[in-house]
């Protein structure tokens, strides 16, 4: 029997990162809404020229990056939440933190390439 | 008033480790007259007419919180349980509290639940010398610990939670934080650091997912997700 250790001592941090992101998300879909209903998704032309916008570009990159930290802390939950086992918790908390890493560089590289 | 009597059907979740192999659901009724008003009384009456059922229960009257249990779905006081609130025709469904391990029928083993309530040193905390009389607070000070002092530690929140479930070892759970609060949110109390430092854990506070089960359940009207809000809210305003 092992003992139970409990008390790893952090938390806050990505419980308040959870929440900000999901703001950044949010106030990232409201603008791409308000583009949308002004035309720049009309054609393909004002769709990359919008794409193509510094500002858009910087909103873009915080929206991948907020999107991946948030995943990361609701996917990890889950393995926390249903998951006895630490090796496979381990296993699993790895493999999502890789696959997120990738997928957010490969989503930053198919967005900046517009 | 007339004492008509009623028949009112049962749906009892037996369970007895020296003589079931598993658990079965009983189907058993009770005649009930008018002065019977709440599912306590019910109970009682049952338990007269078979004996084996084993509950819990003391108080009668929402104070002690022995008679929790699972009533039709939904966690509540056996005590504060109106009879009249049951749809009619339909038999009321009894479990044990769901997540602990059952001892028999209805009771319910709830050393964890208290283990995990010991976990935040529900007591005040105040190494002054204590004065002659009493410890002073000023009735704003005194206005916040409304709403916590009053839990009754009758588990029907913690045992409502799927976080609680999932994790009942290191997930502090409802009643616990509500505790927890209680004694951070005091004035008099001197370990607020170290009572938010044994709480920053993704167990212990961060499994709540603010399902809010607790809140729906609370047969005193407490709020816990509320005091565990707060407590996030104080670790917030102490690390920026």
């Amino acid at each position: 029997m092992q003992r139970l250790v409990v008390g790893a001592g952090y938390g806050l941090k990505d419980w308040l990162a959870q929440r900000i992101t999901g703001v950044v998300m949010a106030v990232f879909t409201l603008i791409m809404f308000a583009a949308a209903l002004g035309g720049a998704m009309s054609s393909r032309e004002a769709w990359q020229a919008f794409m193509a916008n510094g500002f858009i570009r910087f909103l873009s990159f915080l929206f991948i990056v907020s999107l991946c930290y948030h995943a990361w802390v609701g996917v990890r939950d889950i393995w926390m939440d249903y998951l006895n086992s630490a090796a496979l918790r381990l296993f699993l908390h790895v493999m999502t933190l890789l696959a997120l890493v990738g997928y957010a560089g490969w989503a930053i590289q198919i967005i900046w390439r517009l | 008033m007339t004492n008509a009597t009623r028949t009112v059907h049962f749906k009892i979740y037996r369970y007895d480790p020296d003589k079931d192999a598993k658990p079965y659901m009983q189907d058993i009724s009770v005649e009930l007259d008018s002065t019977d008003r709440k599912l306590l009384d019910a109970m009682v009456k049952l338990k007269a007419k078979d004996d084996s059922i084993a509950f819990r229960r003391s108080c009668r009257e929402g104070v002690c919180g022995s008679d929790a249990m699972n009533i039709n779905g939904k966690n509540g006081l056996a005590c504060l349980t109106a009879m009249d609130s049951f749809p009619e025709g339909k038999p009321v469904v009894l479990r044990p509290l769901p997540g602990l391990p059952v001892i028999r029928d209805l009771i319910v083993d709830m050393t964890q639940f208290f283990k995990q309530y010991h976990s935040i040193k529900p007591y005040l905390i105040n190494n002054d010398p204590p004065p002659e009389r009493e410890r002073l607070q000023s009735p704003e000070d005194r206005e916040e610990l409304n709403g916590l002092y009053e839990c009754i530690l009758c588990a029907c929140c913690s045992t409502s939670c799927p976080s609680f479930w999932w994790n009942p070892d290191k997930f502090v759970g409802p009643a616990g934080l509500l505790a927890a609060y209680r004694f951070i949110a005091d004035t008099r109390d001197q370990a607020t650091n170290e009572r938010l430092d044994n709480l920053e854990d993704p167990y212990r506070l961060f499994r709540c997912h603010t399902i809010m089960n607790c809140v729906d359940v609370c047969p005193k009207g407490l709020n816990p997700t509320k005091a565990i809000g707060k407590i996030k809210e104080m670790m917030v305003r102490r690390a920026i």
